[in-house]
């Protein structure tokens, strides 16, 4: 199974987590129009390699993370509380 | 050299035993062209069946499917092989009955034994609201000339007498959705059916064969880059399900589907007890005895996207439990092999079929987890598409453009785990 190394929680089980899929950025919500907004929403990159993603920690720590992964490979590059990342 | 095609017998098998002869290769090899009327992206069920109609229904022959490793070597050689129409919408269900007929008659039609065994296909309600659904799914089933009805528990024990139907709070079995012209098929020999139909008809299959560009000039497509040398067409069907926006990205198209492994499993084999293909969508797992007596497991969708096909230990424990809720006698059975597949998921679980922004560069994907029995139908239906330039009525409801219009399909209910 996937082990993913929570920044607060150490090496756990990607079962621990849900996913909540690619990281990408909410337009504007009191300008966007119909069409952006479902493109927001139902639009993604689907890349075959490095991807941005958030997860969370629902069985550990309950904290959300920002996961760098491989999706040809699984393997993770870095976990980091989204708090973290922010500052 | 033997001649070609050689039709498939029980004479020809004879003859063949009697002289030791060869039989001719299914499908031929042929140096690839620097042009085609028609290109396929991907020589999956999908490109295959595309092929065959587009030459068999329609006259199109100058047709390549090109397919970066082996025919069948994506979805179509690693699904549970599970054919079925009692979809939740009109127009899924409509859709997916048309397929249905395609099946009972494709023996036939493409000389391919292909194994369709309508054994039955049941769904369990372990709660009052998914008894609802069904009861929703059967009315609408009917309507459409389906046959699907709400059955007891009685009744379930009496057509799989192996399920675990006693009274428990746990998971209790209330009634099932009983829909009997669903069934299971070889989906190998499908998928060789179909090439070897196409072939004969006289599209080439081109085999180890990545497309890795897609030429557009003035918004239309121009033709394909691929490993081996450029092709030009005026017409590209994106058919490569798991991989399909990578393909789409070349083109400049973006599609709402993402990537998402699909495991199954499969026992040794034993003596035959289970008919009908067993689903329970609130343990996420489903069953069905091959005519081998293999029992085929599958669930849902694991729960992170990726392109990796490798199986997961969490994903056969979890498998295991489920199945022995439904069924406590089978907990010595062992395990023989386990294998994932990609799966091109929908918001809406519905299908992608139709032209893109892209004049020429059509699509038929976002199968998901229920594409193997919309094979049939889907290659009929693109073939006409493309030959005769308008969207067919039956796949209307499919097209891209769904999304930014915000028509979604709704057939999420039907199609999450009872592929
Ligand atoms: C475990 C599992 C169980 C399933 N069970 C069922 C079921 O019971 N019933 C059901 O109806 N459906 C089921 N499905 C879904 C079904 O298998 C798929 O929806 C269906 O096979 C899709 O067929 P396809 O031809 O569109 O794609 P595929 O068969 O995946 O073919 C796509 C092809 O495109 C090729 N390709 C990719 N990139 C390129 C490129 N750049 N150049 C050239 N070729 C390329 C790939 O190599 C591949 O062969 C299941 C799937 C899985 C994984
Ligand atoms: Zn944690």
């Amino acid at each position: 199974m996937l082990v993913i190394v929570c920044p607060h929680c150490g090496p756990r089980n990607s079962n621990e987590f849900t996913f909540l899929g690619e990281r990408s950025t909410r337009p504007a919500v009191a300008a966007t129009t119909p069409a952006e907004w479902r493109h927001y929403l139902y639009f993604k990159n689907n890349a075959a390699g490095e991807e941005d993603e958030r997860w969370f920690h629902v069985s550990g720590c309950r904290r959300f993370l920002d996961v760098e992964r491989d999706t040809l490979t699984n393997e993770i590059r870095s976990v980091r509380d989204v708090g973290e990342a922010a500052r | 050299m033997a001649s070609y095609p050689t039709r498939y017998s029980a004479l020809a098998l004879l003859r063949k035993g009697a002289t030791r002869s060869d039989w001719p290769r299914a499908w031929r090899h042929h140096d690839l062209r620097s042009s085609y009327d028609v290109v396929i992206v991907g020589g999956g069920l999908h490109g295959l069946a595309t092929a065959y109609y587009l030459a068999r229904n329609h006259d199109i022959t100058s047709v390549a499917v090109l397919e970066k490793a082996y025919i069948g070597g994506g979805g179509s050689g690693r699904n549970t092989a599970i054919v079925r129409s009692n979809y939740l919408t009109p127009e899924g269900s409509a859709f997916y009955d048309r397929s249905v007929r395609l099946y009972e008659g494709l023996t036939e039609d493409l000389n391919f034994n292909i194994m369709f065994e309508q054994r039955g296909h049941m769904t369990l309600a372990h709660s009052d609201a998914s008894l609802r659904t069904m009861r929703w799914r059967a009315e609408v089933n009917k309507l459409g000339g389906i046959d699907s009805e709400v059955i007891d528990p009685a009744g379930v024990k009496e057509l799989a007498p192996a399920i675990d139907v006693s009274d428990r709070p746990r998971y209790p079995i209330l009634g099932a959705l009983w829909h009997p012209p669903g069934g299971i098929v070889r989906h190998d020999a499908v998928v060789w059916g179909y090439a070897r139909g196409a072939d004969v008809a006289g599209a080439h299959i081109h085999q180890v064969t990545e497309v890795t560009g897609i030429d557009v000039a003035d918004g239309r497509v121009t033709g394909v880059q691929t490993s081996r040398g450029a092709v030009a067409a005026p017409v590209v069907i994106n058919c490569t399900a798991g991989w399909s926006t990578l393909i789409a990205d070349m083109a400049g198209v973006k599609l709402p589907i993402t990537t998402r492994p699909l495991q199954a499993a499969v026992t040794v084999p034993v003596q035959p007890f289970l008919v009908p293909v067993i689903v329970s969508g609130t343990l996420h797992v489903y069953v069905s005895q091959t005519a081998r007596g293999e029992l085929v497991f599958g669930a849902s969708v694991d729960p992170f996207s990726s392109y990796s096909s490798r199986g997961s230990l969490g994903f056969t424990e979890g498998l295991a439990g489920h199945v022995l809720e439904l069924m406590p006698g089978i907990s010595k059975m062992r395990l023989l092999r386990q294998w994932a597949g990609l799966c091109d998921m929908t918001p809406d679980f519905g299908p992608i079929i139709g032209p893109t922004p892209v004049a020429g560069f059509y699509v038929d994907v976002g199968w998901g987890t229920y594409g193997f029995k919309a094979g049939p139908v889907a290659g009929e239906q693109v073939a006409a598409m493309v030959a005769n330039g308008t969207v067919p009525r039956l796949i209307a409801s499919f097209g891209l453009e769904r999304f930014e219009q915000g028509r979604l399909t709704a057939e999420k209910g039907a199609a999450a785990v009872g592929h």
